[in-house]
């Protein structure tokens, strides 16, 4: 998946000159995680440069950069490090259309890797989406497979409106479904890891059905996706998987049209419970499918503690607690 | 053991309170005339005085003196005393109209408005800036319509934002004025990152960033000082310190020593501190600065030495926390009456001539004010409609708002 993520900033930058990419280590190294690696080389400084610490300085410039004309793309070095910039997305990125009445604009994607898995503890492991999607004028992506990572993040670099793009770190080197204990599958025996060449994009706001089926809707995003299709083939269930790919604008259509058919809906995030973007599902789906619900909406989630670092595995919402919530709701 | 005692906790106050006799003697005035005027291809630590003196051009009696005078002619002076007049007006009639209640909120510029006002001159067209709240005249002396700033200000239907955004935090991408936030220090570092992408794309414009000496405290300032350092933008650092931060004196964002403009230099950026009640020295200051930008040179620190004569905004009683006569203590006096004096020295005004244009720019204005008006004020007459307030959120309507507006019924 870092390779699809690197090849859609290769792609976007030779298309259009404006598009530049920067952030702490992402120049001459390219990325803790490899990420922008050779785009210095090809493309020259003035497109890909280091900057100094300072998530406020490479939030706050950008959008100078973009009221300016350019594109910027730029690396937030772990989720967790995104707070000094938070000021500046939420009061500038998100409302400068807005407050100006579109005469300035902020085409700039912010991203960041999120989520856990990685014995990061609680500054390297957070999931903070729900901090962006309560945002009014932010578009929040968080894709799960490389075929995606690379055509969102194509999307979100040509779309008008600002996006946050959430990239699992889990998945950067392969499918994980929460079984740390077995090797890791690389992306390369995975078909959604087959990228193709060149410029595509997958659309802002369309989720994904991954895996069909009539007893139980499970919404899901990121690595939770392969963690939800762990469970539901671990317990039997017939569930059908939805991957959200957009948690804003969401695909209310898709999400709709699947809990109409199954009656039955569980919720999986890495991040915690309270006020998480689990809750605005439920609550979507409560309001939409109130009468062809058949048993109570579940959640399976972080619990509301700091990404703790030993517990990391207690912590996770792996599979074995996803397919209880299966069974649970069927059962209900 | 350290026979060194036990420690005490220092909170900086300023020197006077209500009641008390207004105090200046620690603002160290330079002698209009005497702060050298360097070249602009210099090394920060080779003008470190520059950041601890006040250049100066007008004298006691109204004469241009020193290095840094010269540079306006008469027409263009001219020009500059009628743009802080005109701003003077505007803001004693948007004052009065708050009070009517045909705003909500306004911020005026008594004091300070040869700091927008001559600055504006100094740039070209294209170059862009990222304002806080009390730079007003930048639209003024930039030829921005006096009646849209009107309309924003009342959020009536002719309001180019739409009844969305505060009173007075305009927006004008055409007349190099980014949309004010209302945030404190946000916009500091935008200015450093659109001089970044105007170096990036081999552009010739500059930016300019502005900020108070209150807010030079937030992390923005250090964000942005850090940014322009690094990458040597073209871009101008405008430090307006007016002695207050709505009630806090300037000492709590600075700290007891040193000055605003002295901490540029720690990051290696030429820092000038200048006269902000001098419209010449401002103007001299502001054009070195732009030329070093335009030249590829990087960034320079300015602060402004001026006094906030009103009070913050509308919402505010600065009679609570500084003596009244406060301001006629201020010892670097009244831009506009400065300018003033300067004009009739020069053989180029009179009392009699100032009077008629005092009355002049005020019909014009009390003209404008009507016309506005007729649009509507917040409160009364025509105005932006519900249904506007969903538009510009995102740049094609997601669903989800689409719905909400369906809600609401409008």
């Amino acid at each position: 998946m870092v390779e699809a993520i690197r090849d859609a900033m290769d792609v976007s930058m030779q298309r259009d000159d404006n598009v530049v990419v920067f952030g702490e280590d992402v120049g001459y190294f390219g990325g803790v995680f490899r990420c922008t690696q050779g785009l210095q080389q090809k493309f020259g400084t003035s497109r890909c440069f280091d900057t100094p610490i300072s998530e406020l300085g490479i939030v706050g410039v950008a959008v100078g950069m973009a009221a300016y004309g350019l594109r910027p793309c730029v690396e937030i070095q772990f989720a967790d490090y995104m707070y000094p910039g938070y000021d500046q997305i939420v009061s500038e990125v998100a409302r400068l259309r807005y407050r100006s009445n579109g005469e300035f604009t902020a085409p700039l994607v912010v991203r960041m890797p999120t989520g856990g898995g990685i014995f990061g503890g609680q500054t390297h492991s957070q999931s903070p989406e729900a901090l962006f999607v309560h945002v009014a004028g932010l578009k929040t992506v968080v894709p799960s497979n490389p075929y995606d990572a690379k055509g969102l993040l194509i999307a979100a670099i040509e779309d008008n409106d600002p996006v946050i793009f959430l990239e699992p770190k889990r998945l950067y080197n392969g499918p994980f479904d929460g079984h740390h204990d077995r090797p890791v599958t690389p992306w390369s025996k995975h078909a959604q890891g087959e990228v193709p060449d060149g410029h595509y994009t997958v659309p802002l706001g369309k989720a994904a059905i991954r895996r069909e089926g009539a007893a139980v809707t499970v919404l899901a995003y990121g690595t939770m996706v392969f963690v939800a299709e762990a469970a539901a083939a671990e317990t039997g269930i017939d569930a059908e998987v939805i991957d959200l790919r957009t948690l804003l604008p969401y695909d209310l259509e898709t999400i709709v049209t699947s809990v109409g058919k199954t009656g039955r809906c569980v919720i999986v995030h890495e991040a915690t419970l309270t006020g998480g973007y689990g809750a605005e599902l439920a609550a979507l789906v409560q309001e939409r499918c109130f009468y062809s619900l058949e048993a109570p909406i579940a959640r399976v989630t972080g619990w509301d503690t700091p990404y703790p670092h030993a517990q990391e595995w207690d912590y996770f919402p792996g599979p074995a607690r996803v397919g209880r919530a299966l069974k649970a709701v069927m059962e209900a | 053991m350290s026979d060194a005692g036990r420690l005490s906790f220092h909170v900086p106050a300023p020197a006077v309170r209500p009641g008390g006799t207004p105090d200046f003697s620690d603002v160290k005035i330079s002698p209009a005339g005497e702060v050298r005027r360097p070249e602009v291809v210099v090394a920060a630590e080779e003008i470190r005085d520059l950041a601890y003196s006040i250049i100066r051009v007008l004298n006691r009696e109204g004469e241009a003196v020193g290095p840094w005078a010269g540079q306006l002619s008469k027409d263009e002076l001219l020009e500059g005393l009628r743009h802080m007049m005109t701003l003077r007006a505007f803001d004693a009639r948007m004052l009065m109209a708050q009070r009517q209640g045909k705003t909500s909120f306004y911020m005026q510029h008594m004091g300070e408005e040869a700091v927008s006002c001559a600055f504006r001159k100094a740039l070209a067209p294209g170059d862009m800036n990222f304002p806080t709240y009390r730079q007003a005249g930048l639209l003024i002396a930039g030829g921005y319509p006096m009646a849209k700033m009107m309309s924003q200000i009342y959020s009536n239907e002719l309001d180019p934002l739409k009844g969305r955004q505060l009173p007075i935090m305009y927006s004008s991408r055409e007349h190099g004025f980014f949309s004010i936030s209302g945030n404190l220090g946000t916009q500091f570092v935008q200015a450093v990152g659109w001089a970044m992408a105007s170096a990036i794309k081999r552009d010739t414009k500059i930016a300019a960033g502005w900020i108070g000496d209150g807010s030079t405290a937030e992390s923005d300032f250090h964000a942005a000082l850090v940014f322009a350092s690094t990458y040597k933008a073209p871009v101008v650092l405008n430090i307006v310190n007016n002695q207050w931060a709505i009630s806090t004196f300037q000492g709590i964002a600075r700290g007891g020593s040193g000055t605003f403009a002295a901490r540029g230099l720690g990051f290696g950026i030429p820092a000038l501190r200048v006269d902000g009640n001098d419209y010449l020295a401002v103007h001299a200051v502001a054009k070195w600065a732009a030329e070093r930008a335009r030249r590829n040179l990087g960034p320079t620190v300015i602060e402004y030495v001026t006094y906030r004569v009103g009070a913050h905004s509308t919402s505010d009683d600065p009679t609570a926390y500084r003596p009244k006569t406060e301001s006629d203590a201020w010892p670097l006096g009244d831009p506009v009456l400065r300018l003033k004096q300067h004009l009739i020295r020069l053989g180029a005004w009179s009392e009699e001539r100032h009077k008629q244009a005092e009355a002049e720019i005020l019909a014009t204005v009390i003209e404008t004010q009507k016309e506005a008006e007729a649009h509507g004020t917040l409160h009364s007459g025509p105005h932006p409609s519900a249904r506007d307030m969903f538009e510009g959120v995102y740049e094609t309507m997601p669903s989800h708002l689409r719905r909400q507006r369906q809600q609401a019924g409008v």
